[in-house]
């Protein structure tokens, strides 16, 4: 077992609550055709807060709840797809937000899979014999790259931020048991976002072009429900686990069919498979902190659980850990 | 593989996947009609019949009933078998 402890965790939605309904006035879709599809009730939508504004008031709550100073951080890393900008990195905004000036800070770029992918690159900084504070974070302001023209995608994204602080000065018996990261990019193209163009001529002739969220959402719902399950038992065999042995899947909240196809092919009962995505929709990098802070907030996820993370998404991506909280 | 034996595997999971009778799942009955699948619950039977059977089938192509899905397995068993 590798030493990382999930300190804290904490999260915070945009206060904007757009249900199916609202949507059904302003595209051609209802409540029904959603529910049944995808098991989403609602999203937060975010007015006027961007991605390291979203980011920096989980990050306030989770150095509230710990008493844990800005200044004592280490690292902030923060998963999105939906950066302010290009540069500077949201995680550096975020930084300078709290004030965390002893902090180095970077983003990841690994779309639903960047807090899985986070927590690994945290890990590997975190086995040092150093102690060593990090906060990392998921936020998406998925909302300001959709195409709210194409109900395809229109439907299934929300808003968001949370994150965990980790450690690795503990006595504790929690830490990282396995962990399996897999990137398909000869799948690059089944779901994207922010493509940019190259100039074609000199002096351009042209503004500068970026692209809306647009996916196969066949693609990568075969591709989840086949990775995701691949991955978990991948990781338990490197655990020497059994699936009874987990208390919780805390995978990816991308659409509610597929993670009971997820459950299904891993004949394990659904009730281990916790779902929020009635309320926020998918919100990519967000969405498996912001179900694990609900499971920790609400004293479902007790010290000493099994969890197995989990997210699928853009790369294609695929990340799996099995920690013990 | 004959189409009895295909006819089989698609029953047991449609069953699994739709949570209908096997008495149910006839030649004749209409998947989304009879069996109340939506265009997810079509997508994830074939997802399934793809692994178990090996093959790879195309979510587009046209299947009404379960004469059409059997059909359509036979066809891509076959192709891959000869």
């Amino acid at each position: 077992m590798e030493k990382m402890r999930i300190v804290e965790t904490a999260s915070y939605v945009p206060d904007k609550v757009v249900t199916n309904d609202d949507l059904s006035k302003i595209m051609d879709t209802s409540d029904e055709w959603i529910t049944a599809r995808t098991g989403i009730k609602e999203r937060r939508i975010s007015l006027g807060e961007n991605t390291s504004d979203l980011c920096t008031k989980a990050a306030l709550k989770l150095l509230k709840q710990s008493g844990w100073s800005a200044e004592s951080l280490d690292m902030i890393i923060v998963a999105t797809m939906s950066p302010d900008s290009y540069t500077p990195a949201t995680a550096a905004i975020v930084q300078g937000n709290i004030g965390a000036s002893h902090a180095f800070c970077f983003d990841i770029s690994a779309a639903c899979s960047g807090f899985v992918y986070g927590m690994q690159t945290a890990a590997q900084f975190l086995k040092q014999d150093w102690p060593l504070k990090i906060l990392l974070l998921g936020g998406e302001v998925l909302s300001k790259v959709i195409d709210w023209s194409d109900r395809g995608t229109a439907v299934l994204f929300g808003d968001g931020a949370a994150g965990v602080l980790l450690d690795n000065q503990y006595s504790a018996d929690s830490g990282l048991l396995a962990s399996v990261l897999e990137t398909y990019g000869d799948q690059h193209t089944k779901l994207t976002a922010g493509q940019t163009k190259p100039l074609l001529e000199f002096p351009p002739q042209r503004a500068t072009q970026i692209s809306p969220f647009e996916m196969d959402g066949q693609a990568v719902y075969k591709f989840a429900t086949h990775a995701v399950p691949k991955t978990i038992l991948a990781a338990l065999k490197q655990a020497e686990l059994s699936l009874e042995d987990v208390d919780h899947f805390v995978l990816h909240q991308a659409n509610a069919r597929i993670i009971k196809a997820i459950a299904k092919r891993l004949h394990q009962p659904l009730e281990k498979f916790p779902i929020n995505i009635q309320k926020y929709g998918n919100t990519s990098a967000a969405s498996e902190p912001l179900l694990l802070d609900e499971l920790v907030a609400s004293q479902q996820i007790k010290r000493g659980d099994i969890i197995v993370l989990s997210g699928f998404g853009g790369g294609l991506t695929v990340g799996t850990q099995i920690i013990k909280y | 593989m004959t189409e009895q034996e295909i006819l089989q595997k698609v029953q047991a999971i449609v069953v699994d996947e739709l949570d209908v009778e096997e008495a149910d799942v006839t030649l004749t009955a209409d998947i989304k009609d009879d069996l109340d699948a939506d265009s997810l619950d079509v997508f994830e039977i074939m997802n399934e019949l793809e692994d178990e059977l090996d093959i790879k089938l195309e979510a587009s192509e046209d299947v009404k009933t379960i004469q059409d899905v059997v059909n359509y397995v036979k066809k891509e068993v076959d192709a891959k078998t000869e």
